[in-house]
C-alpha cells in the first residue's frame, strides 16, 4: 500500500440545513489517481472542494471532522489557505482560462506567489505547458488570447496553469465533461502521466473513465461514502449492493 | 371525434395588422434617425458661417473672447472644458471603480442595496441643484486657497472639477458595477484555487475581465462632463481667460446660455459655432466609445 497523502475522517458538511457530506472517511494515496464516482448531488464534488477549502467561499457552509494533508490539519488554526491552495491545485468542470494571453494564464499563479523574474517565468511556462501536453500546440502563440483555443486545449491550459504553482495534489472536478471524445482521451492520457509526479483526485460521471485511469475508486451516494477500494476490486467485485447497482447502470 | 380543421384560411385581416404594425415601427425608428440627421445638418448650417467668417484658426485657437470688439477666440474655453473634464475623470475613475468593487464584491446585499439606491438618487439630481450646492459649499471652501495664492475670491476651475467629479461618479459607479457583476464567477474561483487572496482575485482577475465595461463607464462620464452647462456655470466664475485651477474659467457649454439672451449678429452666430464645436466633440467621444466596446468584444474571442 502506498503512502497516505490526504487523510479525512468523520467529515461532515452542511450547506445551511442540507446535510451534504455524512461522516466521510477516506485516504488519498500519494502518486495515485483516486476517482470519485456517484450520481449527481451525491457529494463527490463537495468532498473534492473540502480538500482545498474551496467550500469556504460558499455562504452558510459548516464543516466538521478532519482533513489532514501530509499530517497537517487543513482546517486547523493558523492555516494559510493560499499556501494550501498552492499545494493543492484544482481543475474545474468547464475550462475557465482567464481572458488574457496563454502566457499570462500560466504565469498567473506564480506571479501571485511573488515570482517576478522574466527568465524564471519563461521556464515555468514551458515546463507547465509541456507537462500538460499542450506545449507543441501553443509554443508559437503564447501571446495570443487563451480564449482563442479550442475547448480541449483550454482545459489542458487550465491544467498547465494549475501545475505552474508546483502543487503536490491535483483536484479535477469532472474535467472532461464539457469536452469531445478526442480531447477527453488526451486528458485521460495526461492524467496517467501526471500521477508520477502528483497525487490526483478526479471526480467523474463516466464510470469507464474511472475504470480506465484510476488506481482507487470511491463511490458516493447521498452524501455518504459507500465503498472505497482499488479500482479493479470495486468494478469486479463490489461489496455493497448499492455500488453494484450503480456501476452496472441500474440507477444514476 | 377528431375535428379536421383546415389549414387554409383567410389571412387578409392578419396580414393587414402585421403590415400596418410594421409601418408604425418603421416610422418610429425613422423619427429618431431623422432627428439626429436634422440636428447635424442644422448645427452645421447655423454654426459654420460664423466659423467661416471669423476663420477656423482664429475661432478655435484665438485666445481672446470679446464680442464687443469682434474678437471670437474660443481657445481658452476649449482648454478649460478639456482640463475640467479630464481632471474630473482622473479623480472620479479610481474612486468610482473602487466603490463599484466594494458594492459588487465586498458587501452583503443588505448593505449594498441601500448604497446603490442612494447612488442612483445622486444620478437623478438636477444639475442646477449641484450648481447651488457648489456655489454655497464648494466655492467658499476654495476662497482660502485663493487668498493664500493672492488671488481674488470667486468661482474657479477647481470648483468646477469638484462638482463634475460628484456628478459623474454615479455613472462610473453603476456602469462599472454592472460590468464587474457580469464577470463569470469562474474567473474568481480559478484565481482563488491558484492560491490568491480574495482581493488579489478581484483586482487581477475580475476587474481586468470587466475592463471594457469600465472604459464604457469612463467614456460616458467624459460625455456627461463635457456637456454639462448649468452646474459648472454656477461655480466656475465664467471669465473667458486661459484656465488655471484657482482662477475663474469659462467652459464651452456655459458660454451659450450666459450670452444667448443679449447676443445678436455675428456674436449670436459665434455661439452657434460653439454649439457645433461641442457637437463634434461629443460625436468623437461617442465614436471612440463604440470602437473601444467593439475591441473589448473581439479580445474575448
Amino acid at each position: 500500500m502506498s503512502e497516505i497523502k490526504i487523510h479525512t475522517k468523520n467529515l461532515d458538511l452542511y450547506y445551511g440545513d442540507v446535510y451534504a457530506l455524512k461522516k466521510v472517511g477516506m485516504d488519498i494515496y500519494r502518486h495515485n489517481v483516486t476517482a470519485l464516482i456517484g450520481p449527481s448531488g451525491c457529494g463527490k464534488s463537495t468532498y473534492l472542494k473540502t480538500l482545498n477549502r474551496m467550500n469556504d467561499t460558499v455562504a452558510g457552509v459548516k464543516i466538521t471532522g478532519d482533513v489532514f494533508l501530509d499530517g497537517e490539519d487543513v482546517y486547523g488554526k493558523g492555516v494559510d489557505v493560499t499556501i494550501l491552495r498552492k499545494k493543492i491545485g484544482m481543475v474545474f468542470q468547464s475550462p475557465n482560462p482567464f481572458p488574457m494571453s496563454i502566457y499570462d494564464n500560466v504565469t498567473y499563479g506564480p506571479r501571485m506567489h511573488g515570482v517576478k523574474k522574466r527568465i524564471v517565468l519563461d521556464e515555468i511556462v514551458e515546463k507547465s505547458l509541456q507537462d500538460a501536453a499542450i506545449w507543441d500546440e501553443v509554443k508559437d502563440r503564447l501571446k495570443k488570447p487563451a480564449l482563442s483555443l479550442s475547448g480541449g486545449q483550454q482545459q489542458r491550459l487550465c491544467i498547465a496553469r494549475a501545475l505552474a504553482t508546483q502543487p503536490e495534489v491535483l483536484l479535477m472536478d469532472e474535467p472532461t465533461s464539457a469536452l469531445d471524445p478526442i480531447s477527453t482521451t488526451k486528458i485521460e492520457e495526461l492524467v496517467s502521466q501526471l500521477k508520477r509526479k502528483y497525487s490526483i483526485v478526479i471526480v467523474t460521471h463516466n464510470m469507464q473513465q474511472a475504470a480506465r485511469i484510476s488506481d482507487y475508486t470511491a463511490f458516493f451516494l447521498l452524501g455518504e461514502l459507500i465503498e472505497n477500494k482499488k479500482t479493479q476490486a470495486i468494478f469486479s467485485a463490489p461489496k455493497d449492493s448499492r455500488t453494484e447497482d450503480y456501476i452496472t447502470g441500474r440507477f444514476g | 371525434m377528431t375535428d379536421n380543421i383546415s389549414i387554409i384560411g383567410s389571412n387578409k385581416s392578419k396580414n393587414a395588422v402585421e403590415k400596418s404594425m410594421n409601418i408604425i415601427f418603421f416610422v418610429c425608428g425613422l423619427a429618431a434617425v431623422v432627428c439626429v440627421i436634422c440636428m447635424t445638418v442644422y448645427m452645421i448650417i447655423s454654426g459654420w458661417p460664423a466659423i467661416a467668417k471669423i476663420g477656423v484658426f482664429r475661432f478655435l485657437f484665438g485666445q481672446v473672447w470679446s464680442p464687443e470688439n469682434s474678437e471670437f477666440g474660443i481657445f481658452p474655453m476649449i482648454l478649460a472644458s478639456f482640463i475640467a473634464t479630464f481632471s474630473a475623470i482622473f479623480l472620479a475613475l479610481p474612486v468610482g471603480v473602487l466603490v463599484a468593487v466594494f458594492l459588487a464584491k465586498l458587501t452583503p446585499k443588505r448593505v449594498s442595496a441601500p448604497f446603490r439606491t442612494l447612488i442612483d438618487l445622486l444620478a437623478g439630481i438636477p444639475s442646477v441643484v449641484y450648481g447651488l450646492l457648489g456655489a454655497i459649499l464648494i466655492v467658499p471652501l476654495i476662497f482660502k486657497l485663493q487668498t493664500a495664492a493672492g488671488l481674488p475670491q470667486g468661482g474657479s476651475l477647481l470648483a468646477a472639477v469638484i462638482i463634475l467629479v460628484i456628478m459623474i461618479l454615479p455613472t462610473i459607479i453603476s456602469v462599472s458595477e454592472t460590468a464587474i457583476r457580469a464577470v463569470p464567477k469562474q474567473y474568481e474561483d480559478a484565481s482563488l484555487a491558484l492560491g490568491s487572496t480574495k482581493l488579489q482575485s478581484i483586482f487581477r482577475a475580475t476587474v481586468p475581465a470587466a475592463k471594457s465595461g469600465i472604459v464604457a463607464g469612463m467614456v460616458l462620464g467624459v460625455g456627461r462632463a463635457i456637456g454639462e452647462a448649468m452646474a459648472v456655470m454656477m461655480v466656475a466664475g465664467n471669465a473667458a481667460i486661459m484656465p488655471e485651477f484657482l482662477k475663474p474659467v469659462r467652459l464651452l457649454t456655459a458660454s451659450i446660455p450666459i450670452e444667448w439672451a443679449y447676443s445678436s449678429g455675428l456674436h449670436r452666430e459665434a455661439l452657434y459655432g460653439i454649439g457645433l464645436v461641442l457637437f463634434i466633440f461629443i460625436m468623437i467621444i461617442n465614436i471612440s466609445l463604440n470602437t473601444v466596446l467593439k475591441k473589448g468584444g473581439e479580445l474575448r474571442g
